[in-house]
């Protein structure tokens, strides 16, 4: 076994690692620490916390890569590259059907001619093999490990409301009912979820007779790093720029202005889509540059967010420029300056720590944009590599299903769920992130 | 006024230089023309004349800024930069991949666009408006509190779901508007029903909650206390005092936008088979038309820097403080 | 007869109550004058008589009897015909308080169709002429933003006048307006009274105020009423402690040297004591003021105070303050800072290229002179270019022409560290993320934080907190402290106690005098108030329209002013004598400061001036120098 380290998962650890580091500075910093005390307090923002985790904790898992060794002498490696998750997830990724079956089904979803036996549904490869020919015991099965999956869960659940003991006494003031809470509810949906997909496709397949949970669990990954790593590449040209323009002012001002106006006048969409069409051609053009699939795709991926983080960083500069514009004419900046502060200093030690609270609601605003934004350019064709899964490509390959007699739901239904829950964490917990940063806007 | 107006006008013009540059630096530099007919020939294609014939069919054949070849004038006009970044200022798009003119075709697809955008414009804004006004009465109460639990709800959905949702129930289930389609004339209107109605829904959540704010923001003011004094009612208050003050900033934001409805929009043309600009550009990026996603990149920032050319008319005519300095 | 009666009246917000058994009286046609310091629940208890409490505050319990009916128990669209109607609001800031994009005449016409029989926009010209503003036919068609601030305050009353109430409630009238304006409202407000026999709810921090327009004084401390009295009474002897400490806080003239202050600070609404809310500050204070409520005790007819004291005002002496001792004269000295023909002029422009049309001259050609160890105080009324002025003294505004002098040595760009500035607000002058040791410590990374937090009046454990634990005045101590620890010889004073209550105030001019008899620091002091020039500045310089028009000793300017404006300035103050009677006979200068864009011709001042003639039109007058330092720029000063 190789371990493979893609860009993206580079990036992602280091937005990891730099979200700790953060934590444990906001930790020692006053004014941080009050501000993320009223998120904690917040039942809201809590259970939407939660809930992010879980995800991240997908993600996460899908991130750390390997190759594995083939059999034989020498140092040979497969070609595919794997992550912790679709080890994990073994059961779901290698037993494929051969097309669409609905969630449960034990029969394919079409009519095939069976050797013998004339045109009927064919018995699916995997889901519900283990029923054999006793296809009557199938609703008491589906019963039986839903019960057994939501006693685990009540036990898992327990044991981490137990394990979560100390933590409640050590911070009694924060809302740790909405985290368990949240958590029990996870756990109570996640063992039946897992109890069933050992013997079933729990969501179906799709129409390469893909599992449909797989899909959407991997789906995670993308959307998370496409909704960070994009805020994480603009942030600091946003910042640098949006604080020197209004710092400085004069030519610089203007100049930064309309740099911004400039690239801030070409729709958006349009201008993704002739950067992601140039960045396709110039990857299709340089096989060479990647040994495996998953490098390129990986690479599109960076690519993408790259482009997003080049159009969407106009928006925060702004924010900042007019932000900085009125700091600089508060009085403890003139004091400084008459003290002989430099402007260095008074540009780090003065503007930047004021303007933070900005930088923060702008990355958890903009995420749950990003992650909408990353299924629609999917779709159009301009997102990720078509391999990438996503819950854009996932749409996009599963759009034409509705228009089928009778209709496939169960692909797009999953995406949605898993997009809406995602989404809607994220947007609450922006939410509540802003209410606690800037009461001025607290509503 | 007449002078700031046109020192707006003054300053459109080197942001559309820059526009021009980056559109010409993505489309030439960034890839060379010999990179795009490779990747358009595909793989089993490329040969050397097979690629000269393509760069010759579409004029890319000629050099980036400067051609030693030609004589006089020509050494600067006969150049990709001046034939395809250039012409455009003058509205000469040139030629799409299938041969036709894209000025003409943008001509015959602007209509259907507006079609859709305008009433999604229009409705979208007044139903959002009317939303928020509807929470702002009732803040602090039950009602507000569920009404921004929607919002944000509705915000967390993807616009594909809207479409495709909106598609199925309507369309395939009730059988009430066609799927998808268009018409000339008042035949239209039974296609468009549709996309505007799941347009206007897909963006109530957002701009509700948005406009909300602004109300609740222009609530606390001073002024809005004296009128109080006055003995006016909660609804005269409202109507009367915080909605003219809190349209001033929802209506000049808006009409940054409405140049930009020519665009029309991507999804819902798309998916409705709206024969507008919207999925004029999206079948151009998926054949991988790079004469006219150029002409729509350049088309649409001209009409982004007229709706910030509007925006500063339309402040100057809703509000007294500065249409009277 | 009595018009409005308040019973035990008590606001909640939360759980803290900001008012509490508030009871007054106000007889129709009277003006009843609530006084206290800022967060003394007297905006609210107005607010709680209109109905029109903020969302967050509500009315626990009391009685409000309004000519003869419960305004607590009407229904909300009854108490609506009430509001504007028999009851009139006046607030605070005129420049918010009306709505920006409706006319002036569309807002009187409003109140006039809800209460005045109908809208009508003669009416509303007749209301606004009868507020005094000239041309009403064509104010009535601007907007806010047209008027100046005084304008807008006086349509503001128009327009409360609308509904012809029996009861006028000002809340803070005249406090973001200029003296001179202030002067002029008063006036109108009086006048109005009088004509009409309206009654007056006047609320305001301003004991000046209340001396030369109220019958009767309410005092507020801390959400309770703490004496009621009439006026006279009250200003010959003011009989709660908190009242007397608060006459003793007030600059005045012949009152050099300390001003006895109060110590500590208003305990704030969620966290009050139990006994009297006063005790932990008052210098009389018994055992029993601790644990128990002081009952109310009338100590002579129609004065009542709320005190545990028999006679409280025969306990301790008033005036213990070290009064009379006048900062002592330091010898004299070579100019420690000289500025010579200093301007600041900032360009409008206009037009396709953007091209300069004309120039706001801020600051037009100021000449001063400041010797080591002395203060000089910068006078004027907003925009008159004083606060642009400093700046541009210390570098931090670049100025237009004009020379600074450091010690006879000229300087450019930012002034040397040993020129400081302490800044008007303290909110905005401390960084809300630095502690209070690092934010003392900015200019000088090696200073003893201890030490200066010591000299500032604070405890050096206090460096490891944060800005915001911080009141008011203490912040305005923290920025002082700032500026001590690169040991400056000159201190630039933008208004350092404009925002701060009197008590706070008498604080941190003590602070002052202190600092400058044990460290000879100078003060270039910026402010428009007048009676804190005389408490604590050697020379006086009075700014109109970006130039100075009067210089001089403290006394020569403040005794015997030369020029009108000044006058008018000294004679807008209102002044309480020791009998308490309102002084009437005030010189007031008709209209508003023209813009410094547009200065009239000639003497700036001249289209105010009563003794203007026509020389004023068409020069400026020079300077004529009456005695070795008293400098006017009049063509007839006396």
């Amino acid at each position: 076994m190789k371990f493979v380290l893609l860009w993206s998962d580079f990036l992602f650890f280091l937005l990891v690692a730099g979200g700790v580091i953060f934590g444990l500075w906001a930790r020692r910093v006053e004014h941080q620490r009050a501000a993320w005390r009223k998120v904690g307090q917040s039942r809201v923002g809590m259970a939407a916390a939660t809930v992010l985790v879980l995800f991240l904790a997908v993600a996460l898992l899908d991130s750390v890569h390997y190759r594995e060794r083939l059999p034989g002498e020498g140092e040979h490696y497969a070609v595919e590259v794997r992550s912790v998750l679709d080890a994990l997830l073994t059961p779901l990724r290698t037993r494929p059907e051969k097309t669409y079956s609905a969630p449960l089904a034990t029969h394919s979803f079409a009519k095939e001619n069976i050797a013998g036996e004339g045109r009927d549904f064919p018995r699916l490869k995997f889901g519900g093999a283990h029923l054999g020919e006793a296809l009557s015991r199938h609703g008491a099965d589906i019963a039986l490990r839903c019960a057994q999956g939501l006693g685990l869960g009540a036990v898992a659940g327990l044991a981490l409301w137990l394990a979560g003991l100390p933590l409640r006494r050590r911070a009694p003031h924060l809302a740790w009912d909405a985290v368990f809470v949240t958590l029990g509810v996870f756990c109570l949906i996640a063992g039946p979820l897992a109890m069933l997909a050992q013997g079933y496709h729990v969501l179906g397949t799709d129409k390469v007779g893909q599992d449909v949970l797989y899909l959407t669990l991997k789906s995670i990954r993308t959307g998370l790093l496409i909704g960070t790593l994009t805020t994480l590449i603009m942030l600091p040209a946003a910042i640098f720029l949006g604080i020197l323009a209004g710092y400085a002012g004069g030519w610089i001002d203007d100049v930064i202005q309309y740099l911004y106006t400039t690239l801030n006048s070409i729709p958006g969409v349009l201008l993704i889509a002739a950067a992601v069409l140039m960045m396709q051609v110039m990857i299709d053009t340089h096989p060479q540059w990647f040994s495996t699939s998953a490098e390129r795709a990986d690479a599109r991926l960076l690519a993408l967010c790259a482009i997003l983080g080049l159009t969407s960083w106009t928006g925060l500069c702004r924010l900042l420029r007019g932000e900085t514009l009125k700091l600089r004419e508060l009085e403890y900046v003139q004091a400084a300056r008459a003290l002989g502060v430099s402007s260095g200093r008074i540009l780090t030690r003065h503007i930047l720590p004021n303007v933070m609270h900005l930088v923060i609601i702008a990355i958890v605003m903009d995420f749950s944009g990003l992650v909408l934004a990353e299924a629609v350019l999917s779709y159009v064709g301009i997102g990720v590599d078509p391999n990438t899964i996503s819950f854009g490509t996932m749409i996009n390959t599963a759009r034409m299903e509705l228009a089928r007699e009778p209709m496939v739901w169960w692909s797009l239904t999953a995406a949605f769920v898993f997009m809406f829950v995602l989404v809607l964490a994220a947007n609450l917990f922006a939410d509540v992130v802003r209410d606690a940063f800037d009461p001025r806007l607290a509503r | 006024m007449l002078a700031y107006l046109i020192r707006r006008l003054l300053y459109a013009v080197p942001i559309l230089i820059g526009v021009n540059v980056i559109t010409f630096a993505l489309f030439f530099v960034v890839n060379t023309p010999d990179d795009m007919a490779r990747m358009q020939l595909g793989v089993k294609h490329v040969t050397p004349e097979a690629i000269e014939k393509w760069k010759a069919e579409r004029g890319y054949d000629k050099p980036l800024f400067w051609n030693a070849a030609a004589s006089g004038a020509g050494k600067l006009t006969e150049t990709i930069f001046f034939e395809k970044s250039l012409k455009m200022f003058a509205l000469d798009f040139g030629r799409a991949d299938d041969g036709r003119d894209i000025a003409r075709e943008i001509r015959q697809r602007m209509g259907p666009s507006l079609a859709v955008a305008v009433p999604v414009f229009v409705l979208g804004l007044f139903a959002a408006i009317s939303f928020a006004l509807l929470l702002v009465y009732f803040r602090a109460t039950y009602l507000d509190f569920a009404g921004v639990v929607l919002c944000v709800a509705m915000m967390s959905v993807s616009s594909l779901f809207y479409i495709i949702g909106g598609q199925w129930l309507v369309a395939k289930v009730w059988h009430l508007v066609p799927i998808s389609g268009y018409g000339e004339g008042l035949s239209a209107a039974k296609f468009i029903v549709l996309p505007v109605v799941i347009s206007v829904l897909a963006g109530l959540g957002a701009s509700a909650r948005w406009y909300r704010t602004i109300f609740l923001e222009e609530i606390t003011r001073d002024y809005v206390r004296t009128a109080r004094a006055k003995g006016l009612s909660e609804r005269l208050v409202l109507f009367r005092h915080v909605l003219r003050n809190a349209l001033i900033p929802i209506l000049t934001g808006a009409v940054v936008l409405i140049p930009s409805l020519f665009m029309g929009s991507l999804l819902i043309e798309a998916f409705f088979g709206i024969p507008g600009l919207g999925s004029y550009t999206i079948e151009a990026i998926n054949a991988q038309d790079f004469a006219v996603v150029r002409a729509m990149v350049f088309i649409g920032s001209a009409l982004y820097i007229l709706g910030l050319l509007l925006t500063d008319i339309s402040y100057t005519i809703a509000d007294p403080r500065i249409r009277l300095q | 007869m009595t018009l409005l009666t308040v019973r035990d009246l008590t606001v909640e917000i939360g759980a803290a109550r900001p008012v509490e058994g508030v009871s007054f009286e106000i007889a129709a046609g009277e003006t009843f004058a609530l006084v206290g310091e800022s967060g003394c629940g007297k905006t609210l208890t107005a607010l709680a008589l209109l109905r029109l409490l903020p969302e967050a505050a509500r009315i626990e319990s009391g009685s409000i009897r309004f000519a003869g009916e419960e305004l607590l128990a009407l229904s909300e669209a009854e108490m609506r015909k009430r509001r504007g109607g028999q009851l009139g609001m006046i607030f605070q800031e005129p420049a918010t308080s009306l709505n920006p994009v409706m006319t002036i005449g569309a807002q009187i016409a409003e109140a006039l169709a809800l209460h005045g029989g109908g809208a009508s926009e003669a009416k509303a010209v007749d209301l606004l002429s009868a507020v005094g503003i000239p041309d009403p036919a064509r104010r009535a068609r601007e907007y806010p933003f047209q008027l100046s601030g005084g304008m807008k305050q006086r349509a503001m009353i128009a327009m409360a006048l609308a509904g012809a109430p029996q009861l006028l409630i000002a809340d803070e009238p005249t406090t973001a307006l200029d003296v001179t304006i202030q002067a002029q409202v008063l006036e109108l407000l009086a006048r109005l009274q009088e004509a009409r026999g309206m009654a007056m709810l006047l609320i305001t921090h301003d004991l000046g105020i209340v001396a030369q327009q109220a019958q009767r004084v309410g005092v507020m401390y801390a959400g309770q009423l703490v004496e009621l009295a009439p006026r006279t009474a009250f200003f010959s002897a003011p009989s709660h402690p908190y009242a007397r400490r608060l006459f003793a806080a007030l600059p005045a003239a012949g009152r050099r040297g300390r001003l006895q202050t109060l110590p500590g600070s208003v305990p704030s609404p969620a966290q009050r004591p139990d006994g009297c809310r006063f005790a932990s500050r008052c210098d009389v204070a018994l055992p029993v003021c601790a644990h128990e409520p002081p009952p109310w005790r009338e100590i002579a007819p129609g004065q009542q105070v709320r005190c545990h004291l028999e006679e409280p005002r025969k306990v301790g002496a008033g005036g213990t303050a070290q009064s009379g001792a006048a900062v002592p004269e330091p010898p004299p000295a070579t100019a420690l800072l000289a500025v010579r023909d200093l301007a600041v002029h900032f360009p409008i422009r206009r037009g396709l290229l953007q091209r300069p049309v004309g120039w706001v001259r801020a600051v037009d050609g100021i000449d001063l002179e400041l010797p080591a160890g002395r203060t000089l105080a910068l006078v004027g009324e907003s925009g008159c270019g004083k606060t642009t002025a400093g700046r541009a003294i210390l570098g931090l505004q670049a100025a237009t022409r004009g020379e600074r002098l450091w010690q006879g040595e000229a300087l450019k760009g930012l002034a040397p560290q040993r020129m400081q500035m302490v800044f008007q607000d303290p909110f905005g002058s401390l960084n809300p993320r630095l502690r209070v040791g690092a934010i003392v410590k900015e200019g000088n990374p090696t200073a003893d934080v201890g030490a200066l937090l010591a000299a500032v009046g604070l405890e050096p454990e206090m460096a490891k907190r944060y800005p915001h634990e911080f009141s008011g005045g203490q912040r305005q101590r923290i920025a002082i402290a700032r500026a001590l620890a690169v040991d400056p010889q000159l201190l630039i004073c933008d208004e350092p106690t404009s925002a701060l209550d009197v008590s706070v105030q008498a604080q941190i001019l003590n602070l002052l005098v202190e600092l400058q008899e044990e460290r000879g620091l100078a003060y270039l002091f910026i402010t428009h108030n007048l009676a804190v020039v005389e408490h604590l500045a050697h020379q006086v310089a009075v700014m109109y329209l970006g130039r100075i028009v009067e210089q001089g000793s403290v006394d020569e300017v403040m005794r015997t002013p030369q020029h009108p404006y000044t006058q008018a300035l000294l004679a807008a103050v209102p002044r309480i004598d020791t009998s308490g009677k309102a002084d009437r006979e005030r010189l007031l200068v008709p209209g508003d400061p023209p813009s410094p864009a547009q200065p009239p011709p000639g003497c700036h001042f001249h289209p105010r001036c009563p003794r203007a003639a026509a020389r004023c039109r068409a020069a400026y007058p020079e300077a004529v120098q009456l005695s070795a330092t008293h400098g006017v720029r009049c063509f007839f000063p006396g």
